[in-house]
């Protein structure tokens, strides 16, 4: 059984009379134990707002969600957030904005701990040092403040916060995208060990494709708010099916200045358009270089294009 | 031949006084751009890049800020402690700039094409129904669909792809011979950004522009740079051309830099290797190598002498001991990079 089914997931957000942002729309996924799922896609893809639904942060707007074959609510009470955030975590994209600037690093990572259960303060000091050792830093760091700390070293911060409970799933919502290219290494290589160690199973959400390339077993692509791709990393990455994961893997520039100098521009159109009330038809028929009538008008479905390879894309029917 | 150069910066030193003390944000940096090239610049956050721009653009802040030594001539013209009127008849018209975040490069109460307008009086002497004409122009130039409909928009009708071409069509407004670009497609996603580098790159060579591209992303420097300056710790520690350093990366950061980004290649999961550490705090730099802390070649010396430049092409140099013709051979230094 997998760890986390999802299906048929909905996410749209109200935002007037008649008019509804497509967040998210239909995606169906099974993710198992100890696989790190990669995501990618445009600013805009709903590949967040997935992530956060996923965790509870947002109220499901239809379709299901279940842990372990228990069904999560798709909108969670007070109950349920210390039921659930146990078990699922997630680290965020800003190691400024999302940790408290007027807590300790002691309070930032104990403060879950405290909530899950009765915990004599000498025991929370102790596992509080655990991790931040267990994350690269010191125990002293404890009482002090996140100014005090770099980028890299906030996010180890945030790191620890979400594993200090133990969960077994953990949403890292663009967990590198704001560090320097020498600390994302650092970054990825811990998140690997403790993966490794503990047995997490990860949804590794990022637009850097070769990072993405990199850490997951599995890659997903989303476009306005729809999965269009799906399937084993080096097979989605140097195999892609669908004409938008194809044009999005060429546009990712190499540190290779030969192959780039010799590559011909990728030339994709236009832009990821609005996700105001899209009707039927595929989603990137507007950008496609593929695109037929038929594109316009019928949705493709989900199908397997190759082994344990997915692709919604009406050339492979 | 000897070549064009429109920029030559020359042992550039900038501080800053904090209450903390005395930041020494450059020290020491030189570099040159050649006529309608590409020179990136690379290197982690603090390390002085974006000081070293201002410094340029005579957009330092002084006091706080110093320029304490140097020179940088744009075609012969001195642009380091010049007036601030000086200084504002050279941006924008000499110097063109293109940030990393287009939505707050732009006056969000402005529609569109007046502030590109604006460029054009202030600058040529327009009149404003010409210097309209002209910003429909320019950004029809930088391929927005229906110029003159975005023209009368504001800024936040515009997506971000779409905003970073009406920046760059303001920056190019008066034909710059040198164009700035700090982090100009880290806040665009890889399609989008490919498209602004081709539009870079096509308005490049239409105008004979140079660039100074500044970014971490090795990637977009090796799709867009001729020329390469790899910055640490407010220094210049290796330069060189873009083959040369990526090809025969010399001085160890630049190798680490590579080694902690993955390799696209299917057959060949080598591990990311992590650089250590962080930059040292440029409060109290060290006064021998500034990468001593983090090095994983570092020798005794590193840490006592401030290693001078060794040429290693002719226009390859690092700033690294291990380069000095008495410092042992390193094999590994040699293969880090095949």
């Amino acid at each position: 059984m997998a760890m986390i089914e999802i299906k048929n997931l909905k996410k749209y957000f109200e935002i007037g009379k008649d008019a509804k942002v497509h967040a998210v729309d239909n995606i169906s996924l099974d993710i198992q134990e100890k696989e790190i799922i990669g995501l990618v896609g445009e600013s805009g893809s709903g590949k967040s707002t997935f992530g956060r639904t996923l965790c509870g942060l947002w109220d499901k707007t239809e379709g299901e969600v279940f842990y372990r074959g228990e069904k999560l609510p798709s909108n969670y009470g007070p109950k349920d957030y210390k039921k659930f955030s146990k078990k699922i975590q997630m680290i965020f994209q800003d190691p400024y904005s999302s940790l408290n600037p007027r807590m300790t690093v002691k309070e930032i990572i104990g403060e879950g701990l405290k909530l899950h259960g009765k915990i004599t303060d000498k025991e929370l000091t102790e596992k509080v040092a655990f991790w931040l050792r267990r994350v690269g830093l010191e125990p002293d760091h404890m009482s002090r403040y996140p100014h005090e700390f770099s980028g890299g070293q906030r996010q180890r911060i945030g790191i620890a916060r979400a594993l200090i409970v133990e969960p077994d799933f953990v949403v890292c919502d663009e967990p590198i995208s704001a560090l320097d290219v020498s600390v994302q290494a650092q970054v990825v290589n811990l998140l690997e060990e403790i993966k490794n160690s503990l047995g997490l199973t990860l949804l590794f959400i990022a637009h850097d494709l070769s990072m993405v390339r990199y850490v997951s077993d599995r890659m997903a692509v989303m476009y306005l708010g729809s999965m269009v791709e799906l399937g084993p990393t080096n097979d989605v990455y140097f195999r892609p099916k669908h004409p938008y994961t194809q044009l999005l893997i060429q546009s990712n520039p190499e540190p290779d200045p030969q192959g780039e100098r010799s590559r011909a521009s990728v030339g994709i159109k236009g832009e990821i358009p609005s996700p105001i009330n899209i009707g039927e038809g595929c989603r990137f028929a507007g950008r496609c270089p593929h695109a037929t009538e038929r594109c316009q008008k019928e949705t493709p479905k989900w199908k397997e294009v190759a082994e344990k390879h997915f692709a919604a894309c009406h050339l492979y029917d | 031949m000897a070549k064009d150069i429109v920029l030559d910066v020359k042992d550039l030193k900038v501080e800053f006084d904090t209450y903390g003390g005395i930041v020494k944000a450059v020290r020491g940096v030189d570099f040159q751009v050649e006529r309608g090239k590409t020179l990136g610049i690379v290197g982690e956050s603090g390390c002085g890049k974006s000081v070293t721009m201002q410094s340029i653009m005579g957009l330092i802040p002084m006091p706080p800020g110093r320029i304490t030594s140097g020179s940088a001539k744009l075609d012969g013209l001195e642009l380091l402690n010049v007036s601030p009127e000086k200084a504002r008849s050279i941006r924008g018209k000499e110097i063109g700039m293109i940030f990393q975040d287009p939505m707050s490069s732009m006056n969000p109460t402005m529609k569109i094409g007046k502030q590109i307008a604006e460029t054009l009086i202030v600058h040529r002497g327009y009149t404003e129904e010409k210097a309209l004409n002209e910003a429909k122009r320019l950004l029809d130039r930088t391929k927005i669909p229906e110029a003159h409909k975005r023209a009368s928009q504001f800024p936040f009708e515009f997506s971000g792809g779409m905003l970073q071409r009406a920046i760059i069509a303001m920056a190019l407004a008066c034909k710059p011979k040198l164009l700035i670009a700090d982090e100009p497609t880290t806040a665009l996603d890889v399609t989008i950004q490919e498209q602004i580098l081709d539009l870079l790159k096509e308005l490049q060579t239409e105008d004979n522009m140079s660039i100074i591209m500044i970014t971490h992303d090795l990637g977009v420097v090796a799709r867009m740079a001729d020329q390469v300056s790899v910055m640490y710790a407010g220094q210049v520690i290796e330069s060189g051309s873009v083959d040369e350093i990526f090809y025969k990366s010399s001085h160890p950061y630049t190798i680490g830099l590579r080694q902690a980004m993955p390799v696209n290649d299917e057959h060949n999961s080598t591990k990311l290797i992590p650089i250590e550490g962080s930059p040292p705090d440029l409060f109290s730099p060290p006064k021998a190598c500034a990468y001593y802390a983090r090095c994983p070649y570092a020798m005794e010396v590193c840490n006592k002498q401030d290693p001078a430049y060794t040429m290693i092409g002719e226009t390859h140099r690092a700033k690294c001991w291990m380069q000095d013709s008495r410092a042992p051979k390193n094999d590994d230094l040699h293969q880090a990079h095949l």
